[in-house]
């Protein structure tokens, strides 16, 4: 085995079609950028897949810990008074 | 607390963080790479998407051998096009692996030590032409047999990653049968090159589906964790019945003088497999075990000054954008 530096990992994110968000299709190895731009031209969007390409190396994703995801997110599940179903109106209204 | 009572705590958390991750499974929900695991889960996924991703890239040697060889330029461009989403597939599965914590270059260093396996299809010979028909038909038949149900696995980066796997399979099966069709109906000396063909992936075929069910060692935990929705055995008999009236079409024979409609079961009843030349491929003796390695290893090999080179060229650019901006 080469005792020089692997390749780094980067996310790959792709817009299907204009009018959607960048989705995370997956990741690959490339040595640049400019390299994991074109290595996931071929690897992700061989079909039409793809309008947009966004890349990033995997290091610089911050992600939350799903452990502890209680204190992050159950915050919100209380908070009825968020959603419209919450407020009582009478039949008569409509549209709202 | 003593240390036996914190030991014995210990070990009843990991029991229902056990329960609880079953639970989930069962309940249909995904596990995502950070999500809590037991270990076993996890040396089994490596294992299993590892061996997987390594099947999609040793397959691509026996198929490139006849790139440079289609007859025409639409077998050429359809064989070179399924020989590149196979690459492809290997690389999702590579990464899908990664995120269980393993890196790309101990993935490859299992297989060039011969440590991890991959499917032993792989270790025949293509001698002739027919044989990229018998492939895409029989072979990519039976691995789409083995996938689709991976599609809903409760591993996510696997799952995600067989969709995609599944939806470019279809086109690599009926570029293969299309190609035994033409065959078929040419000359008679194309017509027996594809029954030659046939005769000798028509076995292999059925032992991509693994050791029978009394055999096999693991199904149960599979089960569980849905990595296998149906045996082996009963994945091996729907490929079986869905390919006997396809080589019906083409006009071939089946090379199993056992093979017999059984209308009770609504299936087809079939001979004896050799079991002794499935494990001797296995254990590394198939005909084309070595010749594999070293294609694969020298191909490895060969590249590493490219991708060296690549690393410093980047390290390099870096630099000197760091030294412009001060
Ligand atoms: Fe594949
Ligand atoms: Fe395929």
């Amino acid at each position: 085995m080469s005792n020089k530096k692997n390749w780094p990992l980067w996310e790959v994110f792709v817009r299907s079609k204009n009018g959607l968000e960048h989705r995370h299709f997956g990741s690959l190895h490339a040595a640049d950028a400019e390299m994991a731009l074109e290595n996931a031209r071929d690897v992700y969007t061989r079909r039409n897949e793809g309008v947009s390409i966004w890349v990033v190396e995997s290091k610089h994703i911050t992600a939350s810990n799903p452990e502890h995801n209680g204190e992050l997110f159950e915050p919100a599940q209380d908070k009825v008074y968020r959603h419209p179903t919450f407020y009582d109106l009478p039949d008569e209204v409509k549209h709202m | 607390m003593s240390e036996e009572q914190i030991k014995s705590t210990r070990a009843e958390e990991t029991r229902s963080l056990e329960e609880q991750f079953e639970a989930r499974i069962a309940r249909d929900e995904k596990i995502e790479p950070k999500d809590w695991m037991p270990e076993k889960y996890r040396q089994t996924h490596i294992r299993q998407i590892s061996q997987h991703a390594h099947s999609e890239i040793v397959g691509m040697l026996p198929e490139g051998n006849w790139i440079t060889r289609a007859p025409s330029l639409r077998r050429k461009v359809a064989l070179l096009a399924k020989v590149q989403d196979e690459a492809g597939h290997g690389l999702y599965l590579y990464s899908a692996c990664e995120t269980l914590g393993i890196s790309r270059d101990e993935l490859y260093e299992q297989l060039h030590s011969g440590k991890a396996k991959y499917s032993s299809i792989f270790n025949y010979p293509t001698v002739t032409w027919a044989d990229m028909g018998a492939i895409g038909w029989l072979v990519d038949g039976a691995a789409i047999i083995n996938q689709v149900p991976l599609c809903s696995t409760s591993f996510g980066p696997y799952a995600r990653a067989m969709v995609r796997v599944c939806k470019e399979e279809s086109f690599h099966q009926r570029q293969g049968y299309e190609i035994m069709l033409k065959l078929c109906n040419g000359a008679p000396e194309q017509k027996e090159m594809a029954q030659d063909a046939l005769n000798r992936w028509w076995w292999p075929s059925l032992m991509m589906f693994g050791p029978t069910d009394a055999e096999s060692t693991h199904t149960e935990q599979s089960m569980k964790w849905k990595l296998k929705r149906k045996t082996n055995d009963e994945l091996r008999q729907q490929f079986i019945d869905q390919t006997v009236p396809q080589a019906d079409i083409l006009g071939l024979t089946i090379p199993d003088p056992d093979l017999k409609w059984n209308e009770e079961r609504q299936s087809y009843d079939f001979g004896e497999i050799d079991w002794d030349e499935f494990w001797q491929v296995v254990k590394g003796h198939g005909p084309m075990n070595k010749a594999r390695m070293k294609a694969r290893v020298g191909a490895w090999e060969r590249g590493e000054w490219v991708r060296d080179a690549a690393m410093a060229h980047a390290e390099k650019q870096q630099e000197r954008k760091e030294k412009e901006a001060v």
